[in-house]
């Protein structure tokens, strides 16, 4: 099974990568950018059938490792396996 | 005890570079050599002071300090700490520590977006007790340099609060007429080091070890540093 997990700062904590590229953005002309953040993607793939196991599973790893919860928030997308 | 009888060991990870600076540093202090320990081990020696270098831990992959803070050793480190064990992280040392969850809040990259590399003026705070401050002054101020690229104090309002109401705010960046503008990072608080609530670890980004000898430009790493063994050694 493919599992993708989207980790993104949470709301209020600063990104100045985000910024500096909200900038850059706006300096080529693209006047209506009034916020970037900048996230990360991590695709996954395990040896699980049962859905919700997975995404159980999933979690803890988001908890103990993938994401620091003190910053950062965390959403667990299953793709069954389909390439994208 | 003398300082020679002191036992420190140094944690060494994948991507470590300041831990031979650190061996050296506590040699000359000390007279004896700390220990070197490999990640992979799963067995801690006692110790009474185990040092978590600064460095690019396995690269820094996922965040900084994060996957060395699940590393094998980590575990006995862990269990050091919780017997009251005195433990000082610096720079990726001070990351790994706040990912472990031994000392709350995070290193973020620097509000500047660029990797800084110079002296820094560090205060001493008021109202702490730890070993690793107790032999310095209120307000005395050290020239001891950082070197990083994550080293933006971040933490909740409450944890903030918490951090100074309790004394666990170690060292603040200062102005000075040397070295110019406090703040190298946009930490919160102009916060450079922390303490846990015991008082027994501290995790600091500035580098002590950088900044031994009047070579290197100061000698209040050795100042620091010297204190921390005394207190301990006590």
């Amino acid at each position: 099974m493919q599992i993708i997990v989207n980790i993104s700062l949470k709301h209020g904590v600063l990104d100045p990568q985000g910024r500096a590229i909200g900038r850059s953005l706006t300096d080529l002309g693209f006047d209506e950018v009034s916020d970037v953040r900048v996230g990360k993607r991590i695709l996954l793939e395990i040896d699980e059938s049962d859905e919700a196991r997975a995404r159980q599973r999933v979690a803890r790893m988001c908890e103990t490792l993938l994401a620091n919860t003190v910053i950062e928030d965390y959403e667990i997308e299953i793709t069954e396996g389909e390439s994208e | 005890m003398s300082l020679s009888g002191l036992r420190v060991a140094v944690i060494v990870f994948p991507g470590s570079n300041c831990d031979r600076d650190m061996m050296v540093a506590i040699e000359q202090l000390a007279g004896r050599r700390p220990s070197l320990v490999w990640h992979k081990e799963t067995t801690l020696d006692p110790v009474d002071l185990a040092i978590i270098p600064g460095g690019f831990s396995y690269g820094d992959y996922l965040r900084c300090g994060a996957l060395a803070a699940r590393a094998p050793i980590m575990e006995s480190v862990l269990d050091h700490a919780a017997r009251g064990g005195a433990v000082m992280g610096i720079c990726n040392g001070f990351q790994i520590l706040l990912e472990t969850g031994l000392l709350p809040g995070v290193l973020v990259e620097n509000a500047g977006l660029k990797y800084v590399c110079r002296n820094t003026s560090v205060e001493v705070v008021e109202g702490t007790a730890s070993p690793f401050t107790e032999g310095l002054s209120p307000g005395q101020r050290m020239i001891i340099p950082v070197a990083h690229n994550e080293g933006n104090y971040f933490a909740s309002d409450d944890d903030l609060q918490r951090l100074e109401d309790n004394g666990q705010v170690a060292f603040r960046y200062t102005e000075s007429d040397i070295i110019g503008p406090a703040n190298p990072n946009g930490a919160a608080r102009n916060i450079a080091g922390i303490l846990s609530a015991n008082g027994r670890v501290l995790g600091m980004m500035p580098h002590p070890e950088r900044a031994m000898s009047p070579a290197l430009g100061s000698v209040d790493g050795a100042t620091m540093l010297n204190a921390t063994l005394q207190a301990l050694a006590a």
